[in-house]
């Protein structure tokens, strides 16, 4: 669907440098992008490698040095500050550290972008009594931000940041500061959101789970510039930079170590069912396969990831295993710790 | 000199060192609350850094803020005739009041703000909101509870000038200090008027305090 769909967000060879001279720090090189309406677009990348100022430069909150933002067809960079101030209206932004105002109670907190926007007081509260019911917090009306949990003031800076009815939300790494649970349930949220409101969401991360969890596509950023940008399914199946691999391959390294003869790498890309087929070897085989790493991600219902097995010592028999796979229509390929394997991901 | 007399004399003049207190802060806020607003807002940090006037209003400040209460007094017989035609009486001392506290207001202001979390104030620009406000709902609005510890420290520092602008001519406890207690030994209503200025001092501080605590949402 996202093919399909009209570009919302356009970076056209963008760049920031902070400062100047001997401590000028680029943070962004020549980056460009569309994000589609509608879609969920994940970026991610290492601490420092300038997500946050991507992110920020999309509502012009930093203002960049080079190039072009064009947000719902305005290029911000042409649009004086009142101008700005509107079409920042119809682009919402949480953050990691939720940025809620500790004096005001959820309900005045949610009210405050309306009362920016000039909506009359009544039709505010009214408003905002809704979205508090939508990220369900009914009950919390009245409360401060100091009597919520991190998940609940994270619910109530969505409920703010859509109080304007935003075509964008922006999401600057707004479950890095949430547990486990809380960050699950805020994702779930996000895309129930997307889902029943049409809202582009934009999330910047450090954490692969979180582009799996919900994201269509996804750019990676590596050292300012975007080092690899397409669906998360066909970046999970084939990562082709550094830094996508590091990202879907943490434990590389780990796993090389534990290599020995006879082990095979099985890539399973959403074609076929995996779990069945190494069971059925096993039991036609009546020979135990050793399980070295297995790392198999459910995007969108369909399985990704690989396994790598070690097959029995007795080579005639590994060899029938590995034809066997083969012929399930499976990716099976011998691996040695010396193979630059992820290279070579199917 | 009689209780009943004594009585009289420190009432009135606990009224006017009030009078003098209030109405002088009310000025040194009229003016020192927005050179603090300035002063964030321009600071290279601030919303719209603009280093010249912000080194500038800074040097001024600091240069007000480094002369003593009563030098500056002196120093200010000039403007303060000019401005109000007297430099005796109430009117001749708020003068000298108000300049000596609005620098102090503008750096209570100032640092009460800067504790406002730059998160917060990014939200409200990626909302939209102009600088009008974002200076009153949220700098104001969030430093509420500092701002208020500030005021009640600059009450009760105001309150300090007023006394010491009994030596030069201006009316109040401090009058009363100097006319009964220095030039005439009188320690007995010298004793009371410093009890007075405590009790004073104690009823703003803590009525300041508890307003910042009552109003603070972040405990
Ligand atoms: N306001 C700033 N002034 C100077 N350097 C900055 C500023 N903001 C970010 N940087 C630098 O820019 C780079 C990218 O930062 P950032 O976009 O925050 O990265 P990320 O969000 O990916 O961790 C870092 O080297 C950071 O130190
Ligand atoms: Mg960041």
């Amino acid at each position: 669907m996202t093919a399909m769909q009209p570009t919302i967000i356009r970076l056209q060879n963008l760049s920031k440098t902070y400062g100047n001279g001997e401590n000028a720090v680029h943070a962004l090189n020549d980056i460009n992008l569309d994000i589609k309406q509608g879609e969920i677009f994940g970026v991610i990348g290492l601490s420092g490698a300038g997500k946050s100022t991507l992110v920020r430069c999309i509502n012009y909150l930093e203002r960049p040095t080079a190039g072009e933002v064009f947000v719902n067809e305005q290029e911000l960079g042409q649009l004086s500050q009142a101008e700005l101030n509107r079409a920042r209206q119809s682009i919402g932004m949480i953050f990691q550290q939720f940025n809620l105002l500790m004096q005001k109670t959820a309900l005045e907190n949610i009210c405050f972008p309306l009362e920016i926007a000039k909506t009359p007081k009544k039709q505010a509260v009214q408003r905002a009594q809704e979205l508090l019911e939508m990220v369900g917090l009914a009950d919390k009306t009245n409360s401060y931000p100091s009597q919520l949990s991190g998940g609940q003031k994270q619910r109530v800076a969505i409920a703010r940041a859509l109080a304007t009815n935003p075509k964008v939300l922006l999401c600057d790494e707004a479950t890095s500061a949430l547990d486990p649970a809380s960050t699950r349930s805020i994702l779930s949220l996000l895309k129930s959101i997307n889902e029943k409101l049409g809202i582009t969401i934009v999330i910047i991360t450090h954490e692969m789970s979180v582009i799996e969890e919900i994201c269509q596509r996804v750019a990676l950023i590596d050292k300012s510039r975007i080092a690899e940008c397409g669906e998360v399914r066909e970046i999970f199946a084939h990562p082709n930079s550094d830094i996508a691999k590091s990202f879907v391959f943490p434990r590389q390294q780990a796993v090389k170590a534990m290599l020995n003869k006879n082990c095979v790498r099985v890539i399973y890309d959403g074609q076929s069912s995996f779990e069945p087929v190494i069971a059925n070897m096993i039991l036609q085989f009546k020979q135990p396969v050793n399980i070295i790493f297995a790392n198999s991600k459910n995007i969108d219902g369909k399985a990704f990831g690989q396994i790598v097995l070690q097959l029995p010592d007795d080579m005639p028999t590994a060899a029938k295993m590995l034809q066997y796979l083969r012929m399930q229509g499976l990716n099976a390929e011998e691996i040695t710790a010396n193979d630059n394997w992820e290279v070579n991901a199917q | 000199m009689s209780t009943e007399v004594m009585m009289n004399i420190l009432s009135s003049e606990t009224i006017t060192t009030l009078y003098l207190t209030l109405v002088s802060t009310f000025f040194a806020y009229l003016l020192g609350l927005p050179l603090g607003i300035i002063l964030i807002l321009t600071d290279k940090d601030g919303i719209h850094p603009n280093r010249p006037i912000n080194v500038c209003l800074g040097i001024i400040i600091n240069i007000l803020r480094s002369v003593p209460f009563l030098i500056l007094m002196v120093w200010m017989i000039p403007f303060t005739r000019m401005m109000v035609g007297t430099i005796t009486g109430n009117r001749g001392i708020i003068v000298p009041l108000v300049v000596a506290a609005a620098p102090f207001v503008a750096r209570m202001v100032e640092s009460s703000i800067k504790e406002v979390d730059h998160g917060v104030i990014e939200a409200a620009q990626s909302m939209g909101a102009p600088t009008s406000k974002i200076i009153t709902k949220v700098m104001l609005g969030e430093a509420r509870p500092s701002l208020l510890v500030g005021f009640a420290i600059t009450v009760t520092t105001i309150l300090g000038y007023t006394a010491m602008a009994g030596f030069c001519g201006g009316g109040g406890l401090g009058k009363v200090a100097v006319n009964y207690g220095y030039y005439k030994y009188q320690d007995d209503i010298l004793n009371l008027a410093v009890i007075l200025l405590v009790i004073l001092v104690q009823i703003f501080q803590e009525a300041g305090t508890r307003l910042a605590r009552k109003f603070d949402k972040r405990l």
